[in-house]
C-alpha cells in the first residue's frame, strides 16, 4: 500500500491494529466492528476502516475520539465513497478522510473536493502510475463548474463574484 | 442559442487535453484497459462491433449551422461521409480511430462542442423539447434550465461513477415531446397558483429491460433550488442504487423497490442540510437565459399570403405542409420538422454533404439554429411562413422533402446488430423493409399518425416499449426473433406498450404490422387515430389478429 496525498506520495503515519508492533504506535486504524470498544487513548491517534455502506449516523457519535476515517473504493468505478465523504464533511468531521482503493489519477480531483485528505493506493495501482501522473491530474482542470466543494474557486463562483463586482462598480 | 464565455471554453480546451493525456496513458500501459474503459466512455468512445464509436453531445437538441459544418469537415475527414442521430439527440459516428479521437475532440472544441458524458455511469447528455423557445404552450423556455444541468453535470466531482448512467429531460409544457417521463430524472417546468414559475420533478423513469413511467418527487420546487435539489436527489441514488446488478442499477429500480414516498423521504432529507445558493443559481439562469432570447425577428403578420397561396396552387406542398409544420409563437413564423427518414432509408443518418446544403438553408432560412428530435429528424425552429416555399424547393433538392413525419414510415430506430456491441438482432433492416412496404403515400395518409419504434436489444434506445407500435428484436436459438407490443404513448400520457404474441422471424414483420393496422382501419371510429383506437378498444383484438396471421406463417 502507498499513500498518497496533494503534495505527492508520502510515509503512513497509521498502521493498522493487529500489525506488527502496532499497538506501540501513535497511530493506528482500527476495523469498523471493533470501533465502538476501541476508547481514545491520550497521546494517540485512533483511526477506522469503513466499508462505503456505512452511515453518517453509525459513525457520528464517535466523531470527537477519531483523527482518520478510512473509507474502502472496492473498484475505481464504485463512486459510493465520494458522496459518503462529502456527507462526513458536511455532518462536521474534521480529521483526515482517507480513500482506500485503487482509485486512478482522474479521481484525485474529485477525492480532493468530495473532501478526502489522502489516497491509500494498492501496490500496483502506485507502481504502474507515478507519482507525476496524480499531481498532473490535479491540474488537468483549472476551474471546474460546482461550487460548494473543497476547491479554491469553481466557474459558477467566479461568475458570481463577477456579478457583484459589476453590481457594486 | 448558448455562446460559450471565457470559463466554458477554457475548460473544453482542457477537457480535450485530459482526454488525450488519458489515451496516451492507456497507451504506455499506465492506465490499465478496465481503468480507461471508463475514461473512454466519459467521453462517448465506445468499442463497437467493426471499431470505435464516438458520441458527439448535441445538448438539448441544439445546433447552429456553424456546427453542422464542422460534424461534416468530421464525417469526411475522420469516418466515411456520414453521421448518425440518436434517439438522445446526440450524433454518432461509426469509424473514427482511437488516435483520431483527441483531434477529433479539438475540432468539436473549436465550435463550442464536445463529447463529454455522452455515455458512462454518469449525467447524460441533457435534453428538451425540440420546439423550446418557440412552441406557444410553454411557460418558458426550458434550455437554459437544460443548459445550467449541463455546466453543473460536467466532470461532477460526487457524480461521475454513479451506479448506471443517469439521464435527465426537461420540458415546460403540459404536453411532452421529449418523453419526459421516462428519463431518471424529468423537469417540467411550472407556475404555482401565486403565479410563481418552478420545477415540478419526476423520478424513476426509464425504458430498458424493466420500462418504468417517472413518478412525481416534488410537486413544485422554488426557482433558485434546483442544483441543490438535484444534488441531493443524486446523493441519494448513488449511495443506495443498486450496485450487483447492472440490469437493477438505474435509479427507477431504487425507486420501486423502495417506494416513491420513502424515496421522497430521503431527498428531502438530504435537501433539507443542502448549501443554498438560491440568488445566485437565479442569476446565472438569467445570464443563461439572455443568450437563448432571439432578438432579430421580424414583425410580421400572422397570415402570409405567399404561404396560402403556394399552398393552394402546389398539392406535393401542401402534402408536406401538412405533415411538417409546428405552429410558432411568434406571428408570421412557423417551426418545421424535417424527416430524416426517406422511404427504405436508415432512420437519423445524414451524409456530410447533406450536412453542409442543410447547415446553409438552416442559415438562410431559420437565423442559423437547428434542432434534433429524439425521434431522428431535424428542425429548422425559426422559418418564415413567406419562405416555407422556397425552403422546401431546396429541400427536395437534396432528398429531405420526405412529407411522413408523424406517419408511418417515420420510424425510430436504434442502429442494432448492423453497428452495436450489444444488438441482440438488427433493426435498421426491419426499420427499411416496413418502410417499403408502407411507400405508398395515400395509403400512409389514409393511415395517419402512427408511431412505430425498434430497438435491437433490451436496452431499448429505439425507444420501443413507447411506440405505438414497438418492435424489439433478440435473439432465440441463434435466430432474430422479433416481439411485436402495442399502445405504447410517449407523451405526457406515457404508457408501455403490450407484448401482443410469441416474437416473429424478421421476414413476418411487415406482415404483422400489415395485420394490427388491418384492425385500426377496420375498427376505428370517424377522426380516431391509431393510438385513439387502441386505447378505446384495448388490445384484445389486436392480439388475436396478431396471433392469427402467426400461426397462419407458422403452418
Ligand atoms: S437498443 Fe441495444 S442494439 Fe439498439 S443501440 Fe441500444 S444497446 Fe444497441
Amino acid at each position: 500500500m502507498k499513500l498518497l496525498d496533494r503534495n505527492g506520495f508520502r510515509t503512513d503515519d497509521f498502521s493498522r491494529a493487529g500489525a506488527d508492533g502496532a499497538a506501540r504506535l501513535d497511530a493506528v486504524i482500527v476495523p469498523f466492528a471493533d470501533l465502538p470498544s476501541t476508547a481514545a487513548r491520550a497521546g494517540k491517534r485512533l483511526g477506522v476502516d469503513i466499508p462505503n455502506t456505512v452511515t453518517v449516523e453509525q459513525l457520528a457519535p464517535h466523531f470527537e475520539k477519531l483523527a482518520l476515517i478510512g473509507i474502502a473504493f472496492p473498484a475505481s468505478t464504485d463512486g459510493r465513497g465520494f458522496s459518503l465523504g462529502r456527507r462526513l464533511r458536511r455532518a462536521g468531521f474534521k480529521g483526515l478522510l482517507r480513500a482506500s482503493g485503487p482509485l486512478i489519477p482522474d479521481q484525485f480531483p474529485y477525492a480532493l473536493a468530495c473532501g478526502f485528505d489522502e489516497i491509500e493506493l494498492p501496490d500496483a495501482s502506485a507502481a504502474r502510475q507515478p507519482e507525476s501522473q496524480w499531481l498532473q491530474a490535479l491540474g488537468a482542470i483549472t476551474l471546474p463548474y460546482q461550487r460548494g466543494y473543497a476547491r479554491p474557486s469553481s466557474i459558477f463562483e467566479q461568475r458570481r463574484q463577477a456579478r457583484k463586482e459589476a453590481a457594486h462598480g | 442559442m448558448y455562446r460559450y464565455d471565457e470559463f466554458d471554453e477554457r475548460f473544453v480546451r482542457e477537457r480535450v487535453a485530459q482526454f488525450r493525456d488519458q489515451v496516451n496513458r492507456r497507451l504506455s500501459g499506465a492506465l490499465t484497459e478496465e481503468e480507461f474503459r471508463p475514461l473512454r466512455l466519459q467521453n462517448g468512445l465506445y468499442l463497437q462491433l467493426h471499431a470505435y464509436m464516438l458520441r458527439i453531445a448535441i445538448p438539448y437538441g441544439v445546433l447552429s449551422s456553424q456546427q453542422l459544418c464542422q460534424l461534416a469537415v468530421i464525417a469526411d475527414k475522420y469516418d466515411r461521409g456520414y453521421g448518425h442521430f440518436t434517439t438522445r439527440t446526440n450524433l454518432q459516428f461509426n469509424w473514427p480511430k482511437l488516435k483520431d479521437a483527441p483531434d477529433i475532440l479539438d475540432l468539436l472544441a473549436d465550435v463550442q462542442m464536445h463529447c463529454i458524458q455522452t455515455s458512462g455511469n454518469d449525467i447524460r447528455n441533457v435534453t428538451a423539447d425540440q420546439f423550446a423557445g418557440v412552441a406557444g404552450d410553454e411557460i418558458e423556455d426550458p434550455r437554459p434550465v437544460a443548459e445550467l444541468i449541463r455546466q453543473w453535470s460536467s466532470l461532477h466531482p460526487e457524480f461521475s461513477f454513479l451506479p448506471r448512467k443517469f439521464k435527465i429531460a426537461v420540458i415546460a409544457s403540459q404536453a411532452d415531446r421529449a418523453v419526459m417521463k421516462s428519463h431518471d430524472v424529468g423537469i417540467r417546468i411550472v407556475r404555482n397558483k401565486a403565479g410563481e414559475s418552478g420545477y415540478e420533478i419526476f423520478a424513476g423513469g426509464g425504458l430498458g429491460r424493466t420500462p418504468m413511467v417517472g413518478k412525481r418527487v416534488r410537486e413544485f420546487l422554488p426557482k433558485g433550488q434546483l442544483l441543490a435539489y438535484l444534488e441531493a436527489l443524486l446523493r441519494v441514488y448513488n449511495l443506495e442504487g443498486r450496485r450487483d446488478n447492472k440490469f437493477k442499477a438505474r435509479i427507477k429500480i431504487l425507486v420501486h423497490e423502495i417506494g416513491i414516498d420513502a424515496f421522497r423521504d430521503r431527498v428531502e432529507a438530504e435537501f433539507a442540510r443542502a448549501d443554498a445558493f438560491s440568488d445566485d443559481e437565479n442569476a446565472e439562469l438569467a445570464r443563461i437565459s439572455a443568450q437563448f432570447e432571439v432578438r432579430n425577428y421580424e414583425k410580421l403578420s400572422a397570415r402570409s399570403e405567399t404561404f396560402e397561396a403556394a399552398r393552394k396552387s402546389d398539392p406535393a406542398f401542401a402534402e408536406w405542409v401538412a405533415h411538417s409544420l409546428f405552429a410558432h409563437k411568434v406571428d408570421g413564423y412557423a417551426a418545421v420538422t424535417i424527416s430524416l427518414k426517406p422511404v427504405g432509408g436508415v432512420p437519423g443518418d445524414m451524409t456530410s454533404d447533406q450536412m453542409r446544403f442543410f447547415a446553409d438553408l438552416t442559415d438562410r432560412f431559420s437565423l442559423g439554429e437547428l434542432r434534433v428530435t429524439h425521434a431522428q429528424n431535424l428542425v429548422l425552429p425559426n422559418v418564415k411562413q413567406d419562405d416555407l416555399h422556397a425552403l422546401w424547393r431546396e429541400l427536395g433538392k437534396a432528398g429531405l422533402a420526405t412529407p411522413n413525419v408523424g406517419l408511418v414510415t417515420d420510424i425510430i430506430s436504434c442502429p442494432g446488430l448492423d453497428y452495436c456491441a450489444l444488438a441482440t438482432a438488427r433493426s435498421i433492416p426491419i426499420a427499411q423493409a416496413i418502410s417499403n412496404r408502407f411507400a405508398d403515400k395515400a395509403r400512409q395518409d389514409e393511415i395517419g399518425p402512427l408511431q412505430i419504434k425498434i430497438s435491437g436489444c433490451i436496452n431499448a434506445c429505439g425507444h420501443h416499449h413507447v411506440g405505438h407500435i414497438g418492435i424489439l428484436g433478440l435473439e432465440k436459438r441463434g435466430q432474430e426473433s422479433y416481439q411485436i407490443t402495442l399502445g405504447g404513448d410517449p407523451t405526457e400520457n406515457m404508457a408501455i406498450g403490450e407484448l401482443l404474441g410469441p416474437g416473429l422471424a424478421a421476414g413476418d414483420v411487415p406482415a404483422a404490422i400489415e395485420r394490427i393496422v388491418g384492425v385500426y382501419l377496420d375498427k376505428r371510429a370517424d377522426g380516431e387515430t391509431f393510438i385513439e383506437t387502441v386505447k378505446r378498444l384495448g388490445v384484445s383484438e389486436f392480439k388475436a389478429a396478431f396471433l392469427a396471421g402467426a400461426q397462419n406463417e407458422a403452418a
